[in-house]
């Protein structure tokens, strides 16, 4: 199964664990099954129109998914996502 | 000799000693086109900070910080200054660094901007890149640890918590926004990052306005894409922010920010940051709610640093 990384900023909304291991073929499905088991992190990674919000980048090893094909990004079992935040203040 | 004088140029600055002293003095400029639907009575004034030396308000903390550090001693003995920072303070260190000839270790999570790591690189600063998961809050731990390991080695700056940084504040932009707009401000607007120019430029004004009206900008959850502000909530809080100094704190999404950023570059032909696009949107959100008023805010970076951005500026050619 792959892994999700989980920024500091979002452990708030997964009962504090930093890795949350989904099912899923592709980047959407594994954020759809994270989302699925972690419902409040949803308004944080999608807009009202269910488009992933503009800020969102999720790393592939060294690749943002939006370099490579997007939520399509096929996943294997032992990849790792990562979900990486903003760099704030100062 | 003949003197040939040349119309509409007027030279007004001498050739400078240094460079710390073209740090400041930077223009406050009114806002037009994304407020014409505001009462004639009302304005929005920015405060020009990418005129600053290093690119960015961040100089005004750094070279105090610095200064302090020299004055007192703390940077003696060829000791290195150290912090954490999110790109613009550890741009200002360098920068200032460079010219005082004191060198700089900065730790900053590894996902910052390629712009900002190679501005950083290219003024010698030495780089800790830190796990990008942990934000500036993970990069912070991280110099608290090397200076607690070798003090004979680090200053450590501490941006965060150091009084320096705010009194910069205190002691120029303040007193510059009083005198630009000649006392008539009533309202201050200001994101937080460390939440030095909040804090600073609220006191002195508060001095000599007690009825300012301040308000905070942050972040409307924990999770954004407004580079250079916290969402002080889920974030170690400054050491010297005193959550009475704003009467009011304003939430911005990721998205208005963005999509101001976007209209100042053209219908103002102000090319700022995002954080700044944070900024100009609260404090138009202030003034629809005014018949008069002078509203000043910050706009503390040029948009340069987020060209890469594709979420903000699209990946189009």
């Amino acid at each position: 199964m792959p892994t999700l990384r989980i920024p500091t900023p979002l452990r708030a909304y997964t009962t504090g664990q930093s890795e949350v291991q989904v099912e899923g073929a592709t980047v959407s499905e594994a954020l759809d099954n994270l989302i699925a088991i972690h419902p409040a992190l949803k308004p944080h990674l999608y807009s009202d129109s269910e488009e992933l919000r503009p800020f969102v980048n999720l790393f592939l090893g060294e690749e943002n998914i939006k370099e490579l094909q997007g939520l399509a990004t096929p996943l294997k079992s032992d990849d790792r996502l990562m979900l990486v935040p903003s760099i704030a203040g100062g | 000799m003949e003197i040939i004088t040349i119309p509409q140029i007027q030279v007004s600055l001498p050739a400078t000693a240094s460079l710390a002293t073209l740090v400041g003095n930077t223009p406050l400029i009114p806002l037009h086109r994304v407020t014409s639907r505001l009462s004639p009575d009302v304005q929005v004034l920015v405060k020009a900070e990418w005129f600053n030396p290093g690119g960015s308000i961040k100089d005004r903390p750094a070279l105090n910080i610095l200064r302090t550090a020299l004055a007192d001693g703390s940077l003696s003995n060829g000791k290195k200054l150290l912090d954490s920072t999110s790109g613009n303070m550890g741009i200002a260190y360098a920068t200032l660094g460079a010219a005082f000839g004191v060198r700089v270790t900065l730790a900053l999570p590894a996902n910052a901007s390629r712009e900002r790591i190679k501005i950083l690189r290219a003024l010698g600063a030495e780089l800790i890149l830190t796990d990008p998961l942990e934000g500036t809050d993970g990069a912070m731990r991280v110099v608290r640890q090397l200076a607690a390991e070798q003090p004979e080695r680090y200053f450590y700056a501490n941006q965060y918590d150091n009084p320096a940084n705010w009194q910069a504040h205190y002691a120029t932009t303040g007193p510059e926004i009083l005198q630009q707009t000649m006392g008539e401000i009533t309202h201050f607007v200001a994101g937080m990052g460390t939440t030095g120019t909040l804090t600073g430029v609220s006191s002195y004004l508060r001095e000599y306005l007690p009825h300012l009206q301040v308000a905070a900008v942050q972040p409307d959850g924990p999770f954004h894409g407004l580079e250079g502000l916290k969402h002080l909530a889920s974030s170690i809080r400054p050491g010297f922010y005193d959550p009475s100094v704003p009467d009011r704190v304003i939430e911005v999404s990721t998205e208005a920010a963005y999509s101001m950023v976007r209209k100042l570059a053209q219908q103002e032909g102000l090319f700022v940051g995002i954080s700044s696009g944070a900024a100009a949107q609260a404090a138009i959100q202030i003034a629809e709610g005014l018949t008069q008023g002078v509203v000043v805010t910050v706009f503390p970076d040029a948009g340069y640093k987020y060209l890469s951005d594709d979420a903000l500026w699209g990946a189009g050619e």
